[in-house]
């Protein structure tokens, strides 16, 4: 007769709730490894739920309107359709120019808002103080951002000066319906009537944008109406938004800025469930003879499994809990981050999936990474009760621990691709991360061999016991490396990422490079600006004429036939204006890739070769030898491809995508752009050139980068916050793997002392042991951060790493010193033991 | 039969080298028959028990325990079978740390679902004389009052058979007479099956039988007691 296997869950339960006595602070610490992880998924989905939600609801206002017309020149030929439309009706120019502001003397270029009618539609402007959202238009005032009359010391009842038009500052500008306060920082805004818009600004060469804004208070379809004009107008190069599209492009900034984020969070939860997986490794091995007791006394092999089965889910159930709270408090803190970006009131509610997420998440991570641990107490023999040195069966032959092993992989995969922006990104993210594991593992393992190997016999005992405890049995090296590597690691890696990206922006400028740029200076300024910039005693580095233009053709191809197709559907690449330059030289920020640059042609020359930019060329799917009938307001060019150039967009100085030969475009209308080297003198020099040139802009580069320096600060803000979850975790781990440490070690620490050491001694063997494993976890962090930022440099920003020197230093400084403290804590009582302790134990 | 073991062999991998542990070993022990196996250390007293008791799988042979062909069955209907038919008793207690005296003798009959454990592993603690160290934890007792509550753990379920290995064996001689005349007084009233492992020839002398291993073989089984120490020095 065969006999029935027993198990049932209430003993599992009962034993696993008994088992956890005396353990329970030790299983909490564990369990706060995961809880921050599980925080941070909370936070961002909870945030992301709720920016949707307010997507949803604020959607006519991000849009302003119900339907939006847009082009790049006045409606003045379509008035007819726009009565037709009819509904309430905005119009607002959009341009770029200069601000002056008299009572300070400071200029800026500034983003303009000309403004006809009750715009917004929908939603509220809100300015400081209210009523003067209403009175600009009325009183024919200005709204300026508040951010850049603070930084000029400006007050409303101060007055602004654009073009030749002066406007009284009626209110500072808080927030509007569709812009965020971040893009404020990179283009201050100035709203102003379009009636007292001083039409010089909108003249030849300017680059306005034109907007119609309409709402229908008669129920109609917007979206429908929408889908009707967009065929219709597309001929006339006119752009039509409506509020489903608008939603639809927020919806998926916001999933892909949360999902981006969610990447750097999910580190915290992979660190944590690595410092679960190795707690529970070493609470099972302490278990090893009381599963073999059950195992005697008739408790099957999934029975005693079960019984930590159960505590595993019950840590990650605590964890989940835990991590759901916290995760919802720290969702207000991410917001009041994220805000600057966003152009949305965000109402932060308790968002059920997010919840969900948490208290799910938690047992679901939990037993991913424990499972691996604890398939082993399967294999417990329960000779072990009779025979101590009998260890469980190898699970290099469990096809369930091989099984365990895929779980987590394919698990952790798929949880990176539905996190990440796009799929390829999720696979690209978890194999990254396998990788950086994998390399951190194999660095420790190398180095402490290497020490191992090279570690000479003459030296000092405590020397050589420390540096023999990261490879003697229970150690905890591995895990050590992984919670400190990779913390190490992620810090390292944002701040090379952080400085390699200022550099970049800062090598824009330089000693003896042009600081200040004049754009739009039309042919019948240039002398006089030149003489203006030549009395503060600066000279013109460089004059770059400009030319607007649109393809009319490629290859025979009209782009007036393909528009008026609504079957083809043209890239920007084929619609937008060019602004195109023609000269006889290729300057240093630019490299020839394929054909000859031709630098002069004959007037009259037939088809001269122009050279375009490679991505350009890409884009237009055109190569050398191809054609090109340009319309030079109004007169067509035919162009051949002459050649390709690659561009480094990143230096400050005028580059075009598309560079004539001298010789073809001396005639047509053009403005210039003028580069100086301004250096302390540029405040004055634009200030005086915007009183007497008011329809010239001007950049400054310092102003650039200041501006790059804040938006970049403030992006980095949101880095380090999500950062600081996995930094946060790598110290738990750490305190939870040298508590293990100690627990493995105690007895043995007291035998050291029983047989002479001294509490210096054994103090000092702890110091060699922890000052060594950080110094290493914190080398290969540095090392394997080093190769990610340069791999990442190169091919995501294109550009050469910045290596500042003392980040290595102070890594190692840091890590070595938070685990050396964070060892000596937790080993504290194991120095202050008395050697007798040991006896009685054994006793 | 209680226990039939027929041409028992164990043998280990060690490196390269065949270890034989045990070499073809028979016997059986009937319903209710106390016996002792001895021999020096390394002899492979300890393997056979976990052998006999289902804890392992011989290399080849065959053991029945109340009728069961143990190496036929499977992991999960040894433990069955060890829980309804096998009692312990381990040299050193083997109890579990985390749970207190009572819980410790409860485990037996809760892995069978019973519901009445608590009442009865409350009188078997009282009558090992444990009735006021029911809810300390072994680490709270002597070493005589934990070998006692192993052996009513191990007296839990009834048990057809009781294994003991060197039940004396972690005891100083006083604790250690306590002990063993506990065992002998409860497996009388029970009638249970007692094979005892262990060093200590007076213990063996009080069993009926005598088994004898030397480098894994069995050299002697004496059903005689007086006879024993000859065979002891033969």
């Amino acid at each position: 007769m065969a006999e029935q296997a027993t198990f049932s869950l209430s003993w599992a339960l009962r034993m696993a709730w008994r088992d956890s006595r005396g353990s329970r602070h030790r299983l909490l610490l564990f369990v706060s490894a995961m809880v921050l992880g599980i925080a941070a998924l909370v936070a961002l989905h909870g945030v992301g739920a709720n920016l949707r939600k307010g997507v949803d609801a604020q959607a006519r206002a991000l849009l302003g309107a119900d339907l939006r017309l847009e082009r790049d020149a006045p409606f003045d030929d379509l008035s007819l359709l726009l009565d037709t439309i009819g509904g309430q009706q905005a119009q607002v120019v959009y341009l770029t120019s200069m601000a002056y502001f008299p009572r300070t003397g400071h200029v800026r270029l500034v983003s303009v808002r000309a403004v006809g009618g009750p715009w917004p539609l929908y939603g509220q402007m809100q300015t400081d103080p209210p009523e003067a959202a209403d009175r600009y238009l009325q009183e024919g005032g200005a709204l300026v951002d508040g951010s850049l009359l603070d930084a000029y010391g400006v007050r409303v009842g101060d007055s602004v000066r654009i073009g030749r038009r002066s406007y009284p500052i009626l209110g500072r500008l808080v927030q509007t319906p569709s812009e965020s306060a971040i893009m404020a920082l990179a283009a201050p805004r100035v709203y102003v009537p379009l009636a007292m818009l001083d039409t010089l600004l909108l003249g030849f060469g300017s680059r306005a944008e034109y907007a119609i804004y309409f709402r229908f208070d008669d129920g109609r379809d917007a979206e429908a109406l929408g889908k009707a004009l967009r065929d219709r107008l597309r001929p006339l190069r006119v752009g039509v938004d409506t509020v489903e599209e608008i939603r639809e492009n927020w919806d998926e900034v916001l999933r892909n800025l949360y999902r981006f984020l969610g990447l750097i969070g999910f580190i915290a939860l992979i660190l944590g469930g690595i410092g679960i997986g190795s707690a529970v490794h070493v609470y099972v091995r302490q278990r090893l003879d009381q599963v073999a007791v059950l195992r005697c006394l008739g408790a099957t092999p999934w029975a005693t499994f079960s019984v930590y089965l159960l505590q595993a889910l019950a840590m990650g159930a605590v964890a989940g809990l835990l991590g759901t709270l916290l995760g919802l408090g720290v969702q207000a803190l991410l917001a009041r981050l994220l805000v600057n970006f966003l152009p949305l009131e965000v109402t932060l509610e308790i968002e059920r999936s997010a919840v969900l997420l948490g208290l799910v998440g938690g047992p679901v991570f939990t037993l991913l990474f424990a499972l691996l641990p604890l398939l082993p107490v399967r294999r417990v023999t329960p000779l072990r009760a009779l025979q101590a040195s009998v260890d469980p069966v190898p699970v290099k032959r469990d096809w369930l621990y091989r099984g365990a092993w895929l779980v987590l992989l394919a698990g952790l995969t798929a949880f990176a691709i539905a996190e990440a922006p796009e799929p390829w990104m999720g696979v690209a993210y978890a194999l990254g991360l396998i990788l950086v594991l994998g390399g951190l593992v194999l660095l420790a393992r190398g180095l402490t061999s290497l020490l191992r190997r090279i570690m000479p016999t003459y030296w000092p005992y405590v020397l050589r016991q420390g540096v023999a405890n990261l490879y003697r049995p229970n150690n905890q090296t591995s895990v050590l490396m992984l919670a400190l590597g990779l913390g190490t690691f992620l810090v390292v890696l944002v701040l090379l990422i952080e400085q390699t990206l200022l550099v970049q922006v800062r090598q824009a400028g330089g000693p003896g490079r042009p600081d200040l740029v004049f754009f739009d200076v039309q042919p019948d300024q240039r002398d006089s600006l030149r003489q203006l910039i030549e009395a503060y005693g600066l000279s013109v580095v460089e004059e770059v004429p400009i030319v607007t233009m649109r393809l009319a053709a490629v290859n025979g191809r009209r782009i007036a036939d393909q528009l008026a197709d609504t079957t083809v559907r043209l890239g920007w690449a084929f619609r937008r204006e060019y602004r195109s330059s023609y000269r006889d030289h290729l300057t240093d920020t630019e490299t020839l890739v394929a054909g000859a640059f031709t630098p002069v042609v004959a007037p009259g020359t037939a088809m001269p070769p122009v050279s375009l930019e490679e991505e350009i060329a890409a884009a237009l799917g055109v190569t050398l030898g191809d054609t090109l009938v340009w319309d030079v307001q109004g007169v067509e060019i035919p162009t051949v491809v002459g050649s390709l150039r690659r561009v480094d967009w990143r230096r400050f100085r005028t580059n075009f995508f598309v560079l004539f030969p001298r010789g073809v475009l001396e005639a047509a209308p053009q403005m210039y752009v003028l580069l100086v080297q301004a250096g302390e003198a540029a405040p004055q020099v634009q200030r005086a050139a915007v009183e007497a040139f008011p329809s010239v802009s001007t950049i400054d580069l310092r102003l650039v980068l200041q501006v790059a320096d804040e938006i970049f600060q403030q992006v980095a803000r949101v880095l380090h916050f999500m950062a600081l979850f996995s930094v946060l975790t790598g110290i738990i781990v750490l305190l939870g793997a040298t508590t293990v440490s100690r627990v493995a070690r105690e007895e043995e620490t007291i035998l050291l002392k029983t047989l002479g050491a001294s509490r210096r001694q054994v103090l000092q063997i702890t110091m060699v042991e922890y000052g060594l494993l950080g110094t290493l976890a914190a080398l290969a962090g540095v090392l394997l951060a080093s190769g990610s930022a340069t791999l990442l440099a190169a091919g995501v920003f294109d550009t050469a790493p910045a290596e500042p020197l003392w980040v290595l230093p102070v890594a190692l400084l840091g890590a070595a010193g938070l685990t050396l403290g964070i060892g000596l804590l937790s080993n504290r009582r194991v120095y202050n033991r008395l050697a007798l302790d040991v006896l009685r134990a054994a006793g | 039969m209680m226990l039939q073991v027929a041409h028992l062999t164990k043998t280990f991998q060690s490196g390269s080298r065949v270890l034989t542990v045990l070499e073809d070993v028979s016997f059986s022990v009937t319903e209710g028959e106390t016996c002792a196996i001895v021999g020096p250390s390394g002899s492979g007293k300890t393997t056979l028990l976990g052998l006999c008791a289902g804890l392992d799988l011989p290399t080849s042979g065959k053991v029945w325990l109340d009728g069961h062909d143990l190496t036929v069955l499977n992991e999960d209907a040894r433990a069955a079978l060890r829980n309804r038919l096998v009692g312990f008793v381990f040299q050193t207690f083997q109890l579990l740390p985390t749970l207190t005296a009572l819980e410790n003798v409860m485990v037996p009959a809760e892995l069978q679902g019973d519901r009445k454990a608590r009442q009865r592993a409350m009188a078997l603690l009282e009558r090992v004389g444990l009735a006021d160290r029911m809810h300390h934890y072994p680490r709270q007792l002597s070493g005589g009052e934990q070998q006692r509550v192993a052996l009513a753990r191990a007296f839990m379920n009834q048990p057809r058979i009781l294994f003991a290995d060197e039940p004396t064996g972690n005891l100083d001689a006083e604790t250690g007479a306590v002990i063993e005349a506990l065992l002998f007084e409860l497996n009388a009233t029970a009638g249970t099956t007692l094979v005892i492992v262990t060093h200590n020839l007076e213990l063996a002398q009080r069993t009926g039988r005598i088994l004898q291993l030397r480098a894994g073989r069995m050299t002697a089984d004496v059903l005689h007691r007086t006879t024993l120490r000859a065979a002891q020095h033969g």
